[in-house]
């Protein structure tokens, strides 16, 4: 069964209602409640983005039932104004410091796939993918 | 030809004609006719295929019994997958014929094996049956090759898929009969690691001290990596987690038997190894942590 | 949504219930400081055991939450952080620097008692 559940994101309510949404999914599709609490965390930090940086975007969370594997998809999209050094932001330099700027390198710790796009003035469009173990 | 007996005159008609219309004949209809022979003939064909599996010793882990019924259901499964040009159940079919196997030491090579000398038998009963038409035989082959190999490779795939499955959860189960986290004092709990981490491992592995930190209500961890023989960036990272992970639960976590390599790994990745506790030994860690456990705090006016 | 905050003696629980939104962290921090002020507590307990998540906003919040408690002379302690959603906060590293954390209510009373022996 395709599930696909799209929450706009404007406000901090929305980032609760999103990652709820996500932990109720990943739990449905047959995560544990600790993968369950990762997704949501990734969640969580995209839709943050999201409120932070651009007036409204979206994320969408998709359960991915097709075998071998199952797992789920989240795509973060929204109409801001870009990263313009994509690559300063996606730095991980390992360090448990604590980056609290995009948190994209948390993000990719978390997920097992991630893909990004995004220009100055053209928004930013986040696909993470993480499957069950 | 016109012939004196009207049979003959019936049946060369009726192959002539036979032949024009192979020319004309869509794969479907071929197909269509491939899957009635080889109803028709399924008893001998079977059987056929099944002495063949004992003569190739293919299967040997299996009764003869056994391996004329999987035959059966393989058989059958193979010519509805010919007929209905799908292989959804001839897929969900082959992982449930490799969760019986498996198990009885059944290997690829044989799985492999025997669909492919089904495939080899079921040709050759097509050579014979149309030796007399080579059009005919050659359209036949058209339809029948792609449909067999996709058979073949449905049925290994999903055997494999199946094996690997399987390999994953003994890994699993290997990896947590390793990593014991035992209690050995009230409030304190020891996780020894021995040999190679790897990212799974790893992760499982702090998982499993983090629950066990939140049932013995453990204030101090010894994390012991003297039979760690070395760690790579990603591994030692994942220790650093799980230190920093344990002190949000309340427990003070000590890690001993630190080599010089894995402390430097640990350096090269911005560890500060001073604001990390660590003990040489495994002994002087347990000593550290009953220290640490009957701490306690003597306010300023007593010690003056 | 509102948290519900306790006094116990010297001391003030603060119980998270659920998930909580920006402007709920925000309005709780206040709460917390006012209470503080009011009650001349020594030491705070925040219970995050029904917590499902803490992302970037609320450690950062919490840090604030400690640093300014800690300015009106009192401790304060995170208590009951879940195993799984300490695993996601360190991998999105987030570690709780300066913050005091303990197991659960009981351990964290045990802690504010012994903080507060030292504090004159």
């Amino acid at each position: 069964m395709e599930q696909e559940i799209r929450v706009v994101i404007r406000s901090d309510k929305d980032i609760v209602d999103a990652r709820q949404k996500g932990r109720s999914v990943a739990l449905a599709v047959g995560f544990s409640a600790g993968g369950a609490t990762l997704i949501a965390a990734a969640i969580s930090e995209l839709a943050r983005n999201i409120v932070s940086y651009a007036r409204s975007g979206e994320i969408v969370i998709r359960a991915l039932n097709g075998s071998p594997r199952q797992g789920i998809q989240v795509i973060a999209q929204d109409d801001g104004p870009g990263i313009r050094d994509l690559q300063q932001a996606l730095r991980d330099g390992f360090s448990t410091s604590g980056s609290l700027g995009l948190g994209l390198p948390g993000v990719k710790r978390l997920m097992d796939e991630f893909q990004i796009d995004s220009e100055e003035n053209r928004g930013t469009k986040v696909i993470v993918k993480k499957w069950k173990q | 030809m016109i012939r004196r007996d009207g049979n003959l005159e019936t049946t060369e008609v009726q192959e002539e004609y036979a032949g024009a219309l192979a020319q004309e004949e869509p794969t479907s209809v071929l197909l269509r006719e491939l899957v009635a022979h080889l109803r028709q003939n399924r008893t001998q064909l079977r059987e056929e295929w099944a002495r063949r599996i004992t003569e190739a010793q293919l299967l040997t882990a299996m009764s003869k019994d056994e391996i004329f019924a999987e035959a059966t259901s393989v058989y059958d499964n193979y010519v509805e997958a010919l007929e209905t040009e799908t292989f959804e159940a001839l897929q969900a079919y082959a992982r449930n014929l490799s969760e019986r196997i498996i198990p009885r030491g059944v290997e690829t090579h044989e799985v492999v094996g025997i669909v492919l000398l089904l495939r080899d038998v079921l040709a050759r009963s097509l050579f014979a049956k149309y030796r007399s038409d080579f059009t005919k035989l050659n359209r036949i082959l058209d339809a029948y090759e792609p449909a067999a190999n996709r058979i073949a490779n449905t049925v290994a795939v999903g055997f494999v898929q199946e094996r690997e499955r399987v390999i994953r959860q003994q890994q699993e189960a290997i990896r947590e009969l390793s990593t014991p986290v035992l209690q050995v004092r009230e409030r304190l709990l020891i996780l020894p690691i021995i040999g190679v981490i790897d990212p799974q491992r790893a992760r499982q592995l702090t998982e499993q001290l983090l629950h066990g930190i939140r049932a013995n209500r453990a204030k101090v961890v010894v994390i012991d990596i003297t039979g760690v023989a070395a760690m790579d960036a990603t591994v030692a990272n994942h220790l650093v987690q799980t230190v920093e992970a344990s002190r949000l639960l309340g427990a003070t976590v000590i890690v001993t038997g630190l080599s010089p390599e894995i402390a430097q790994t640990l350096v090269n990745i911005g560890v500060d190894l001073g604001k990390m506790n660590t003990v040489g030994d495994l002994q002087g860690g347990i000593e550290q942590a009953e220290r640490l456990l009957g701490y306690k705090v003597v306010p300023i006016v007593e010690a003056s | 949504m509102e948290v519900p905050i306790l006094k116990q003696g010297d001391f003030l629980i603060a119980t998270i219930q659920a998930a909580l939104t920006d402007a709920d962290l925000l309005h709780l921090r206040t709460a917390l400081l006012q209470q503080v002020v009011r009650s001349r507590s020594r030491g705070v307990i925040v219970d995050v055991t029904a917590l499902d998540l803490m992302d970037s906003f609320a450690s950062r919040t919490v840090q604030e939450i400690v640093h300014m408690i800690r300015l009106r002379g009192a401790e304060t302690v995170i208590v009951g952080i879940q195993p799984e959603v300490a695993f996601a906060m360190v991998q999105l590293g987030l570690t709780l620097e300066n913050v005091a954390t303990a197991l659960d209510l009981e351990e964290g009373l045990a802690y504010l008692n012994q903080k507060s022996k030292t504090i004159s």
